[in-house]
C-alpha cells in the first residue's frame, strides 16, 4: 500500500510528497518484524532507486513468502532527485545532517522529523546510498563502532564486499543512521557505485543480501541467494591516497584491482603544458575499494582508497 | 599592515589559489578576525573591507597597542564568490563544516587545518558569520557552548543581543567551536544580512569589533559604548511558520515590537492574488528574524520572535 509520509505545499501549484510503499502480509498478528529501506536522501544518488524497485518486484512475485513488514521509502528528497541536486533544492541544505528534524523547523527539518517518526519503532533500517560524483565505491556496509554488537551480525548477512566500522565520534550526529540508532532502530548505511548512475551488478548483489537479511530476522521466508562472507574492516585498514597536484586524473587501475605498494594508480596531467604533474602510487598492498571517477582534481582530492592488510588473502 | 599568505594551492584551471591575511600591529597574537567562508557571504566580506580600512587608519595613527597584533582574513573562499556558488567551487564542500580539518585531506579540509594551525595562539577569535536562515536578523553575537565560553566577554561587543544555546549537530565542525577547544575565546558576529549589503548593520559590526578590541586593550580608539547587550537563549526565540505556500507579503519588519495576535505577513495565492493565510504572532515580543524570499514553502519559518520582551 502506498502511503504519504509527509506532504508540504510548495510555492506554486505543487506539493512535496514523500511516499512509502508498505508491503505486509494480508493478515497481521501484531508481532511481525519491520524493516525499512530508505533511499534518495541525496538527489544525485540513484542506486537506491533500482534497489527499491527490485526488492518490491521480488516481494510481489512471491508475496506468500512475506512474513513481516517491509516499508520502502525510495525518495526522501524528491525535489533533489528531480532536479539532479544533491541537497534539498532551495534551502541548499544537506538532508543527512538534520535528523531527527523538528516539527517547528523549516522545510527540510520538518520533513526529516516526519520521516524519522515514521521509521521509529522499526526493527531494522537500511539507508541506501550511492557514492558522490567524484568517487566510485565497491558495495559496502558502514556501521558505527558503538553499535557493533547489535549491527555487525546483521551487516554480515548482507554479504557485501566489506563492512566498514567507523568510530562514532567521526559521524555527524544529525545523520539518519546515527539518529535512528539512537532510538533503538538497528540502522546501517549501504554505499556503492557512484552518483547519477545505476550499476545493476552492484544493485543486484545488494538486493540479494537484503533478502538474506530479511530472512534472518523473520521478514522473508522465500528462497535466497548464496552470499559470500563480508570482510570486516576498521579505519586503520583503509589507506587514503590524496592528490598533491591539480589537473586531470588518468587512472591506471579499476575498482577491485589488487595492488602492491609502489604500483602506479594513475597520473595527474597538466593539459595546457602536456606534462605529467604527478604519478600517483599505491602506498600499501591491498585492493582498490574506492577510485576517483570525476577526472578534474585539485590538491587534496581523494584519488583512491586501498583496503589493505589481509584483503587479498 | 603586513600581508601574508595563509594558504595556497594550485588549481586545475584557475591557477594558484591564495588566501591572504593582513596583520596590523606587531607583537603578541591578540585577535584574529575571519570573514567570508562561503561564496554568498557578501555582507561578511563587505564588513571586512570596512574593518580593514579602519584598522589601517588606526595603525597609521599609532593606535594599535604596543606589542599587540591583529590578523584579518577577509575571505577563505573567493573563487566561489566569483563563480556565484555558495560552497567550495570544485566539490561543494563547506569550509565551515570542515574543522578541525586534515592537512592531507581534501582542499576545504586542508584550508581548515592550515587556518586553525595559523591562528591557534590568538587570544580572541572573531568570525563574521551568516545566519543559518535566509533573511534579515537583529545583529548579535553568539558563542558556542563548549564549556569554555565567556558570555561576559561577548557583552563587550556592545551588540544589541548576545545569543546562547545548545550546540546544533553541525556546530562541532565549525571554526568557532574548534577555536574554543584550542583555548581561544571565539565569537560569531552576525550582521543583518548575508547576500545583500546593509550599510547600517555592517557599520554596527565594525564598531562592535573595534569596541571589543578597545576594551581588551588591543587598540586605542574612542568609540560609543554601544548597547548593554541583552542575553537571550535560543530557546526564547519563538518560530512562526507559514501555514500555506505562496507569495510572502511582509507587514512587519525585523526589530519591531509586536503583540500576540498581530498580523505579521500575508501569504498570497500566486494564481489569483487572494490572501491564502495570515501570519500571526503567537506571542508578544520583538521580531528577531524575518525571511526575505519573495515566495515561501508551506511550514517554513518566516519569523522568529524573542518571546515576551519589550523595548
Amino acid at each position: 500500500m502506498i502511503e504519504t509520509v509527509v506532504s508540504v505545499d510548495l510555492m506554486v501549484e505543487e506539493e512535496l510528497k514523500i511516499k512509502k510503499n508498505r508491503l505486509a502480509p494480508d493478515f497481521l498478528t501484531g508481532y511481525e518484524k519491520r524493516i525499512c529501506l530508505v533511499s534518495g536522501l541525496y538527489g544525485d544518488e540513484l542506486q537506491g532507486q533500482y534497489i527499491c524497485y527490485e526488492v518490491i518486484k521480488r516481494i510481489k512475485h512471491s508475496f506468500d513468502k512475506l512474513r513481516g513488514i517491509v516499508d520502502v521509502y525510495p525518495s526522501l528528497n524528491p525535489m533533489g532527485l528531480d532536479s539532479r541536486i544533491r541537497e534539498i533544492p532551495g534551502s541548499d541544505m544537506d538532508m543527512n545532517v538534520i535528523f531527527p528534524g523538528s516539527k517547528s523547523g523549516a522545510l527540510g527539518e520538518y520533513t526529516a522529523s516526519c520521516i524519522f517518526d515514521d521509521i521509529s519503532g522499526a526493527d531494522v533500517c537500511i539507508d541506501l546510498h550511492s557514492s558522490n560524483l567524484y568517487i566510485q565505491e565497491m558495495p559496502q556496509v558502514r556501521i558505527n563502532n558503538d553499535r557493533v554488537n547489535e549491527l555487525l551480525p546483521q551487516a554480515k548477512k548482507l554479504g557485501l564486499d566489506m563492512v566498514w566500522i567507523h568510530p562514532s565520534t567521526s559521524v555527524l550526529n544529525g545523520s539518519l543512521a546515527y539518529s535512528l540508532n539512537g532510538v533503538g532502530v538497528n540502522t546501517m548505511v549501504i554505499e556503492s557505485g557512484g552518483a547519477y548512475k545505476i550499476n545493476q551488478e552492484y544493485c543486484n548483489k545488494i538486493v540479494d543480501g537484503l533478502f538474506v537479511l530479511m530472512k534472518s530476522i523473520g521478514v522473508w521466508a522465500g528462497k535466497t541467494e548464496d552470499i559470500k562472507e563480508s570482510r570486516v574492516v576498521y579505519d586503520k585498514d583503509i589507506k587514503y591516497i590524496n592528490a598533491e597536484s591539480s589537473g586531470i586524473f588518468i587512472p591506471n587501475v579499476n575498482i577491485y584491482a589488487n595492488v602492491k605498494a609502489g604500483d602506479k594508480i594513475g597520473t595527474i596531467v597538466n593539459v595546457i603544458t602536456g606534462s605529467e604533474e604527478e604519478i600517483v602510487y599505491a602506498s600499501d598492498n591491498g585492493m582498490i575499494c574506492s577510485i576517483r571517477d570525476y577526472p578534474v582534481i585539485e590538491e587534496g582530492s581523494l584519488i583512491a582508497r586501498i583496503l589493505g592488510g589481509d584483503a587479498n588473502e | 599592515m603586513n600581508k601574508e599568505i595563509i594558504f595556497s594551492m594550485n588549481t586545475a584551471f584557475r591557477g594558484e589559489y591564495v588566501i591572504h591575511g593582513y596583520s596590523y600591529g606587531r607583537g603578541e597574537q591578540s585577535a584574529c578576525i575571519v570573514g567570508a567562508m562561503r561564496g554568498n557571504e557578501y555582507q561578511q566580506l563587505y564588513i571586512c573591507s570596512l574593518l580593514a580600512k579602519k584598522l589601517a587608519e588606526l595603525e597609521a595613527q599609532g593606535s594599535i597597542a604596543s606589542g599587540k597584533e591583529i590578523l584579518l582574513i577577509p575571505t577563505l573562499n573567493y573563487s566561489s564568490m566569483n563563480a556565484k556558488k555558495k560552497r567550495w567551487i570544485s566539490d561543494d564542500s563547506d569550509i565551515n563544516r570542515s574543522f578541525p580539518g586534515n592537512p592531507k585531506g581534501p582542499a576545504t579540509s586542508r584550508i581548515a587545518a592550515t587556518l586553525l594551525e595559523r591562528i591557534k595562539n590568538y587570544s580572541y577569535g572573531i568570525q563574521f558569520t551568516s545566519f543559518y536562515l535566509q533573511g534579515r536578523s537583529i545583529p548579535h553575537v553568539r558563542m558556542m557552548a563548549t564549556g569554555k565560553e565567556s558570555i561576559s566577554l561577548a557583552n563587550l561587543f556592545g551588540m544589541p543581543y548576545v545569543l546562547t544555546g545548545e550546540n546544533r549537530a553541525f556546530d562541532k565542525v565549525t571554526l568557532n567551536y574548534n577555536l574554543q577547544l584550542q583555548g581561544t575565546q571565539a565569537f560569531s558576529v552576525y550582521s543583518s544580512t548575508t547576500e545583500t549589503i546593509d550599510d547600517a548593520s555592517a557599520n554596527m559590526a565594525v564598531s562592535s569589533v573595534l569596541r571589543f578590541l578597545t576594551r581588551m586593550g588591543i587598540i586605542k580608539y574612542d568609540c560609543h559604548g554601544g548597547y548593554i547587550s541583552t542575553t537571550i537563549n535560543e530557546s526564547a526565540l519563538v518560530s512562526i511558520k507559514a501555514d500555506e505556500a505562496g507569495f510572502f507579503r511582509k507587514l512587519v519588519e525585523v526589530d519591531s515590537e509586536v503583540k500576540r495576535g498581530q498580523v505579521l505577513a500575508e501569504i498570497v495565492n500566486p494564481m489569483d492574488g487572494s490572501v491564502k493565510a495570515e501570519i500571526v504572532a503567537s506571542t508578544d515580543g520583538i521580531v528577531f528574524f524575518v525571511q526575505d524570499s519573495p515566495m515561501v514553502f508551506q511550514n517554513v519559518v518566516v519569523y522568529k520572535i524573542i518571546r515576551r520582551i519589550h523595548r
